[in-house]
């Protein structure tokens, strides 16, 4: 504290020294004769070249807005407007500060004011300040689209010289962050212009060039489908991009002629099974994963590798045996590794900056790799510690990291043998529920669809994982605004309800709420009334929990399913709705809600004259249940629906071609023949 | 036409072959291109050109296993080397598909799959297992089975091996490699058929691909390798190699500039220095009998102590006096003494106008006669005496009805050196090789080459000459010993001289081989119509003057107690040396660090 005090009024000191002879520079700006402001620039330039220092005291004491009008006024001489600029480049190429310092002064209209000037070394000066600024991660993007006559000028500049090929490929890479942005470039011939830059003999353009089209394609059908007709000197473009792949180019050139190829391949332009993907692309990306390459060349090469293979298993499997990917990837958790710690701190610093870029990197691959096959998903749980880290990844504090678990999570649980084993020996419910509790959307759509898998019948997680009152949590998240947690939601308490026992049922119904239930009965989602109704199905499964359910809520879900049956639905709804009526008609006192419901009996042989298959099926197999021999008062409801002219019905299934028809008809006519 | 498709087939693996494999010398260590017939297990069946292997065993139990080699074991000199085997069939219902490809070392057991033995590594089929010398396999790529194309790559600079299945990479499978390992598949099921691609076609994996990743890591690492550790060491080495490389080849104005603006002294008197210039240019142009003469007169004991070079230098001599050039036969001849044939290594420094040879014909008859009357004495028994014929009817074709001649201009030797090094290039790969076992001497026979000016070619020169001549006479009019009936007993009787030399020469000091066979080729330009078109009519190129000029310039040098090679060609020499040491002693990367690569 006293050192403190004692140095204070030295650094003042110094510092009013150095303003001092940064307010010189500034001073001579104003100077009255146009030449020695110019050699006021020129010394200027020279001051602050690499000095972060004089940067900041020229921008405090007030020289952009000076320079800035300089370099805008017509009266200025051309030598001075472009020293300006080279100044004012220099300057933006300080700290982040300085950038916002600039954009402030509203910069960036000023200079793309001055591209219109025709002097090209006056634009190329410009430019780069632009570059310089545009580049930096201060700069509001969108300043580049406010003027619309901007980026068709840009274009045009384009070819200009190697300078503004150079600056004006580099301001579009960085700027084209959304779809709108993309949709602006590509408007203005931007795959047009830039396309010729790829054969550029000079290594930045093309690589500037290259970026352009990689953040052009992302997720873009448009530019991808106009990609592939792009001829550049006489080759197809993803001919050019396959060769910027061979393994003697820059890695940076790689990788990103990977990711360009990647973007095509995803909306469509390029079939999974070309070579260029296949044989090319792939083991590029598989490349980019290996221990050889840099931190941030891993983690993008694992990002773009899965979103490669995402939809396509045979990628998938190619990748799965590809260089030892499976275990290459184990690497990605050992960061920071017990080495790093001990040669430097800055080389650990470094790791700990990528330690949960890696880890989610890793995550979100080995989802990707498993997401289709069984032997895939064998190897992956194989690797070593693999259930471990994924396990603590979902408690870690990185929300990426946290994400990317839980879909490793849920990949792998599509496994049944996993969902068997591992998941169970390592207690991975635990910490999913956990995640549960409090978590972001996206975390929860991912978890709780895990979560299905999890309460799966046949999973032995299922019983701990009832036992911690997971049944409140579901229902609140069939509350939810978003589809995706309702139906993740009911779908889970529906593979709850799966074979339960009568307390679990009850508990379900009564922690729901037949309220809530009639409510997602009437969600706007198919996927949610699907799920709904396939709960509904579970829980009146034996006769027992059929007649009681049915004794309380009999009326609510009569009603519904009329509702249903009425209503607009697909033949899927309809066809769980009369399966579930199958149900109902499978109870000892249920049954008599349908028989008492003559308009229901209708509606059941409107549905056994359908056209469709599946929906006369499950019709007819709700009579049968009816008509059942076995039980109390079955003459009577032979009778009844004799009368009704279901018999002649039956009768003309018999004949149905459909043989599983057939036999059902049968079945139940010889009901009446006992 | 299967003949014919084999050729193809041929040639193209051999294109392949040179083209992944420059750097392997097949001479000492050819590549694999089929299977072995005597390297295998009695199981084994080979066909199409050894190409195809077939089990014909039992396939009861591992005692029925069996292997085959390729021809020859892979050279490390080629980096990188990769094969493919295609499973054509899989084998009979019933039996558990045991396969194994990979590598063997020589004379590892042949009843057994490959990878089971020590020195021996295989990747199995049936389990997808790799096998690093041990009967228990470790998990490592998926199976395979009919249709796959499995792929072998031997990394020999850092001694791993990876496999590739239908052009995917499968990751490195053993590391560790021992040298000179065969390619070796093995069967165990009746009906197994494999096909092996050492190159006959275009491999299914880009192995290519792998092979420029490799040559950019060597050479990124030679590019970074560190020199120097003191401040300007490392120049003041290079600016000695060149100034000594500069007096060394005698341009003498070029080596005082430099040493000038260098600061450093030359360790040799100017006088000495351009002593040797003289007789290096008298070598050069040609004119041996003056160069022997000066040589004789500057440094009297020199060639007396060497009866070799001298034989060496008259027999040049007499090459020469063929090609017209020579001082003796030049006087005698239409020219005058003092003009001389440009000397097309170096155009620029010859430069001439032309002078045209008067009425020629006259010469020509009788030269023939001449010829055949003295050839059964020149040349050695039992030479073909239709030659002789052949010379005598095809007078005609010796007619000329012009040729050039350049009157000396003093060059400046700097456009010399300027000129110098580029189009000896090849030259320097080719010398250096044939020179491993007699390192020094073949680095002095190299070391001329920035004097020389090879590349440049006779066409220029004319263009370079004044008007009234004709273009192709160079070519195509050549005349035996510039065309006059005098040089041409002159060159007789030369001849005769140099043979009672020989003679007297083997009495003195034993056989001689290299001599015999020296005297025996110069001999032989008699043999032909058009010597400069013959088999032997490289020797009356002017490019061979070089040799004997460094070989002379060495000789020069030692008797001055000064290196016989200047330390740059050393340094070049070198540096091919350890290349193909390397290529001995299995570093395999070699294979991408040619010293052509480096001199520009």
């Amino acid at each position: 504290m006293m050192a403190c005090l004692l140095e204070a009024p030295l650094r003042i000191s110094v510092l009013s020294e150095v303003t001092a002879t940064s307010r010189h520079y500034v001073d001579r700006l104003f100077d009255p004769d146009p030449q020695n402001v110019l050699q006021g620039v020129i010394d200027m330039k020279n001051a602050v070249i690499g000095n972060n220092k004089q940067k900041a005291n020229l921008i405090v004491l007030g020289a952009v807005p000076r320079l800035l009008y300089l370099l805008q006024q017509s009266s200025s001489s051309l030598e001075l407007r472009t020293e300006c600029a080279v100044v004012l480049g220099s300057l933006a190429m300080g700290t982040e500060n300085n950038i916002k310092s600039l954009v402030d002064c509203h910069i960036i209209p000023a200079l793309l004011q001055g591209l219109l000037c025709s002097d090209l070394i006056f634009i190329e000066a410009c430019l780069r300040c632009l570059r310089t600024v545009f580049i930096s991660p201060v700069t509001p993007v969108q300043l580049l689209y406010t003027d619309p006559t901007v980026i068709p000028h840009l274009m045009s500049l384009l070819s200009r010289s190697r300078h503004t090929k150079e600056y004006i490929t580099q301001i579009f890479a960085h700027c084209c962050k959304t779809p709108e942005h993309q949709t602006v470039l590509f408007n203005h011939s931007a795959i047009q212009n830039i396309a010729p830059l790829l054969i550029s003999p000079s290594d930045k353009v093309r690589m500037q060039a290259l970026k352009c089209f990689s953040v052009l394609a992302y997720e873009n059908t448009q530019v991808s489908m106009t990609l592939v007709n792009v001829l550049v000197d006489g080759e197809q473009l993803s001919q050019v991009f396959v060769r910027m792949m061979q393994r003697d180019k820059p890695i940076e050139m790689q990788l990103t002629a990977a990711k360009c190829l990647t973007y095509m391949c995803r909306a469509g332009a390029i079939r999974t099974d070309d070579n260029c993907i296949i044989l090319k692309t792939l083991p590029c990306l598989v490349r980019m994963c290996s221990k050889e390459r840099l931190l941030e060349e891993r983690v993008e090469g694992a990002e773009t590798l899965a979103y490669l293979m995402e939809p396509d298993v045979e990628l998938q499997r190619i990748a799965s045996f590809t260089d030892h990917l499976v275990s290459m990837l184990a690497d990605y958790f050992k960061y920071p590794s017990s080495v790093s710690a001990i040669t430097d701190i800055k080389r650990l610093d470094h790791d700990l900056k990528h330690a949960h870029e890696l880890r989610q990197a890793a995550f979100k691959l080995y989802a990707s790799l498993g997401s289709n096959d069984e032997d895939i998903r064998k190897k992956i749980t194989e690797t070593e510690n693999m259930m471990d880290r994924i396990v603590s990844g979902l408690s870690e504090s990185s929300i990426k990291v946290r994400l990317a678990a839980v879909r490793c999570l849920h990949s792998l649980s599509r496994s049944v043998q996993q969902l068997r084993t591992s998941f169970h020996d390592h207690a991975v419910w635990k910490p999913l529920m956990k995640l549960l509790q409090n978590a972001p959307d996206e975390v929860l759509v991912m978890a709780s669809s895990t979560l299905c898998n999890l309460l799966l019948e046949f999973s032995p997680s299922k019983e701990p994982i009832l036992d911690s009152g997971v049944i409140e949590l579901l229902c609140s998240l069939t509350q939810s605004d978003s589809p995706a947690l309702r139906v993740n939601g009911i779908w889970a308490l529906m593979n709850m309800a799966f074979q339960a026992d009568q307390k679990v049922k009850v508990e379900i119904v009564r922690a729901l709420g037949t309220e809530q239930l009639f409510r997602l009965l009437s969600d706007p989602d198919t996927n949610v009334l699907m799920k709904t109704l396939g709960l509904l199905r579970n829980l009146l499964s034996t006769r027992p929990h059929i007649d009681q359910i049915m004794s309380s809520h009999g009326k609510q879900i009569m009603q519904a399913v009329t509702l249903i049956l009425e209503g607009e639905h697909s033949i899927e709804v309809k066809e769980q709705t009369l399966c579930i009526l199958a149900n109902i008609a499978d109870g000892n006192t249920a049954k008599e809600l349908i028989m008492t419901n003559d308009d229901m009996l209708q509606k059941i042989k409107y549905y056994m004259g359908h056209s469709n298959v599946k929906l006369q099926l499950a019709a007819t197999f709700c009579i049968s249940n009816l008509i059942w021999n076995e039980e109390d008062g079955s003459q009577e409801r032979q009778d009844k629906l004799k009368d009704m002219g279901f018999v002649d019905i039956l009768h003309k299934l018999t004949q149905a071609s459909d043989p599983n028809l057939c036999d059902r008809a049968k079945t139940a006519m010889q009901q009446y023949l006992a | 036409r299967s003949d014919l498709a084999l050729n193809e087939q041929e040639k193209d693996l051999n294109q392949r072959l040179r083209r992944l494999y420059p750097a392997v010398n097949e001479e000492e260590t050819p590549l694999p291109r089929s299977w072995s017939p005597k390297d295998k297990f009695s199981y084994i069946g080979l066909s199409q050109n050894n190409l195809r292997v077939h089990y014909k065993g039992h396939g009861k139990t591992p005692k029925d296993a069996a292997s085959v080699r390729a021809t020859h074991p892979i050279p490390a000199a080629c980096g990188v080397y990769y094969f493919e085997v295609k499973i054509i069939s899989k084998g009979r219902d019933g039996y558990v598909k045991y396969m194994g490809i990979g590598l063997s070392a020589q004379g590892v057991n042949m009843n057994r799959l490959p990878g089971w033995d020590k020195h021996s590594y295989g990747y199995h089929g049936d389990d997808g297992h790799s096998f690093c010398s041990s009967g228990t396999g470790q998990p490592y790529g998926p199976t395979f089975t009919t249709g796959d194309v499995i792929g072998c790559c031997v990394n020999l600079i850092n001694n791993t091996c990876f496999y590739t299945k239908n052009g995917h990479s499968l990751g490195i499978a053993f590391t560790d490699l021992p040298p000179n390992l065969y390619p070796t598949v093995g069967l165990q099921t009746p009906g197994e058929v494999v096909d092996a691609n050492f190159g006959q076609h275009p491999f299914v994996f880009d192995i290519e691909d792998y092979m420029r990743e490799w040559r950019t890591k060597i050479q990124a690492q030679i590019d970074r390798f560190p020199i120097g550790e003191r401040e300007g060491e490392w120049q003041a080495m290079i600016q000695k190699m060149v100034a000594s490389y500069l007096v060394h080849h005698s341009y003498c104005a070029t080596a005082e500039v430099f040493a000038k603006s260098t600061d450093q002294a030359v360790h040799e008197e100017l006088a000495s220095i351009k002593n040797r210039q003289k007789i290096q240019k008298l070598v050069l142009s040609g004119r041996m009998g003056e160069a022997i003469e000066t040589t004789q007169q500057l440094y009297p004991s020199l060639l007396e102590l060497n009866p070799d070079l001298l034989f060496m230098l008259k027999v040049r001599q007499f090459i020469e006096m063929v090609n017209g050039t020579d001082s003796e036969v030049r006087c005698l001849g239409g020219r005058s003494p003092k003009s001389q044939d440009s000397y097309p290594g170096s155009p620029r420094l010859f430069n001439s106008p032309v002078h045209k040879a008067s009425s020629s014909q006259t010469y020509q008859t009788g030269i023939g006669d001449v010829i055949t009357d003295h050839l059964h004495f020149l040349l050695s028994p039992g030479f073909d005496s239709n030659y002789c014929n052949g010379v005598s009817s095809s007078k005609g074709h010796t007619l000329a009805h012009s040729h050039k001649s350049c009157p000396r201009t003093m060059p400046s030797p700097e456009l010399g050196v300027l000129n110098g090094s580029r189009g000896q290039q090849t030259n320097v790969g080719a010398e250096v090789e044939m020179e491993v076992d007699h390192f020094s001497n073949g680095v002095s026979e190299s070391s001329s080459n920035g004097f020389l000016n090879g590349s440049s070619t006779h066409g220029i020169d004319l263009e370079e000459c004044d008007g009234d001549m004709e273009v192709d006479s160079a070519q195509s009019k050549r005349q035996l010993c510039g065309g006059s009936q005098a040089a041409i007993e002159r060159m007789i009787q030369f001849g005769r001289e140099l043979q009672s030399m020989s003679e007297h020469l083997r009495r003195e000091r034993g056989k001689n081989s290299a001599n015999k066979k020296m005297l025996k080729d110069a001999f032989s330009l008699l043999a032909y119509s058009d010597p400069w078109i013959s088999p032997v009519g490289y020797q009356l190129d002017s490019i061979r003057r070089e040799p004997v000029c460094s070989t002379l310039n060495s000789a020069i040098l030692e008797t001055h107690n000064l290196p016989k090679q200047p330390p740059l060609a050393l340094a070049v020499g070198q540096a091919a040396q350890c290349l193909s040491l390397m290529a001995r002693t299995g570093s395999g990367s070699c294979a991408f660090a040619s010293v052509d690569d480096y001199l520009h």
